[in-house]
C-alpha cells in the first residue's frame, strides 16, 4: 500500500515532465512549420541584441571573480540541503541536533565572514 | 519492483540516462556535453526515486543536477576559448579506456554475483529523510561537521584564487 502511494505520487510528477516536454518541442515544431522558410541572409543568423548591433561573439572569458560566487552558491546549496534533513527531525533531535547544526552553521559563517572581510563580495 | 509498469519506467530512465552519459563523452562542444551530464544526475535522480530513496533523489537534482552542473558550467565560462566546436577534446586513449571498464565490469559482477541479497523487502515505516536524518545526527555526527569544514576549505580556497590584488 506503503509503495504504491509512494509511486503513484510521482506519477504525477511524470506528468507535470510530459506536459512540459510537450510545451517546448511543440513550440519548436510549430515554428518549423509555421515560420517562412526564406533565404538566410547574414542579418537573419545574427544573434538579436533588442537592437543594438552585436559586438563579437557570445563566447568570451568571464572574469574570474565569478568563481567566488558560483563556489559560495555550492556552498550554500550543501547547507540548504542538509538544513532541510535536519528541519523534518529537528522535534527528535532536540537540543543535541540543534547544537550540531549551529557548530556546521558557524563553521561556514566563518567563511562568509572571511569573503567578506576580504572585500571579494562586493561588485567594484 | 515486480509491478511491471515500475519496471518499464526503469527500463526507460536508464535508457535516458545512458544515452546522455554518452553524449556526454561523445559530444566535441563541452557546453553540449556538460548540459547531457544535467541529463544523467536527472536520470540517476529517478532511479533513486524507483529505489524508494526519495530524499536521496532530491539531493541528487538539488546538488548535482543544480549546483555541481552551475558550478561546471561557470568553469568553461572562465576558461579561456569556451565555444569552439572542438573544446571537449578527444584522445588516443581508448584502448587504456576499454581495458579499465573491462576490470570495472569484471570486479562489479564478481561483486553482485557474491552477495547476499535480503529476500524480502525492507517495511517501508518511516520515509526516507526521518532515516537519513536520525544516522546523519546521531551516527555520523562527526563526518557531518568535518563536511562543513570541507566546504570551508572550498570557499577559502576559491578566495585566494579568484582575488584580484
Amino acid at each position: 500500500m506503503g509503495q504504491e502511494f509512494y509511486l503513484t505520487g510521482y506519477f504525477y510528477a511524470a506528468v507535470f515532465l510530459a506536459v512540459g516536454a510537450v510545451v517546448v518541442l511543440g513550440g519548436l515544431i510549430a515554428s518549423l512549420l509555421l515560420a517562412p522558410r526564406g533565404h538566410k541572409t547574414r542579418e537573419k543568423l545574427r544573434a538579436y541584441e533588442s537592437g543594438e548591433e552585436p559586438v563579437g561573439t557570445a563566447w568570451v572569458q568571464f572574469p574570474v571573480r565569478f568563481y567566488i560566487f558560483a563556489l559560495l552558491f555550492v556552498v550554500f546549496d550543501v547547507e540548504a540541503i542538509f538544513l532541510f534533513a535536519w528541519a523534518t527531525r529537528f522535534g527528535q533531535l532536540g537540543v543535541v541536533g540543534l547544537v550540531e547544526m549551529a557548530i556546521f552553521i558557524l563553521v561556514l559563517v566563518a567563511g562568509l565572514v572571511y569573503a567578506w572581510r576580504k572585500g571579494v563580495l562586493k561588485w567594484t | 519492483m515486480s509491478d511491471p509498469l515500475v519496471t518499464l519506467v526503469f527500463y526507460g530512465i536508464a535508457a535516458v540516462t545512458i544515452v546522455a552519459a554518452i553524449g556526454v563523452v561523445s559530444l566535441r562542444n563541452i557546453y553540449r556535453a556538460a548540459l547531457c551530464l544535467v541529463l544523467t544526475f536527472l536520470g540517476v535522480a529517478g532511479v533513486y526515486i524507483l529505489l524508494n530513496a526519495d530524499f536521496v533523489a532530491v539531493m541528487q537534482v538539488l546538488i548535482y543536477a543544480g549546483a555541481v552542473t552551475t558550478m561546471l558550467l561557470f568553469a568553461i565560462m572562465l576558461t579561456r576559448s569556451p565555444g569552439s566546436p572542438r573544446s571537449n577534446a578527444a584522445n588516443r586513449q581508448s584502448g587504456l579506456a576499454l581495458f579499465a571498464v573491462l576490470v570495472l565490469v569484471v570486479l562489479l559482477v564478481l561483486a553482485l554475483g557474491t552477495a547476499v541479497w535480503p529476500q524480502t523487502a525492507p517495511v517501508a515505516a518511516q520515509s526516507s529523510v526521518d532515516v537519513l536524518a536520525k544516522q546523519l545526527f546521531t551516527t555520523y555526527a562527526l563526518p557531518f561537521e568535518i563536511a562543513s569544514v570541507l566546504l570551508l576549505a572550498a570557499m577559502v580556497g576559491a578566495i585566494i584564487l579568484a582575488r584580484e590584488d
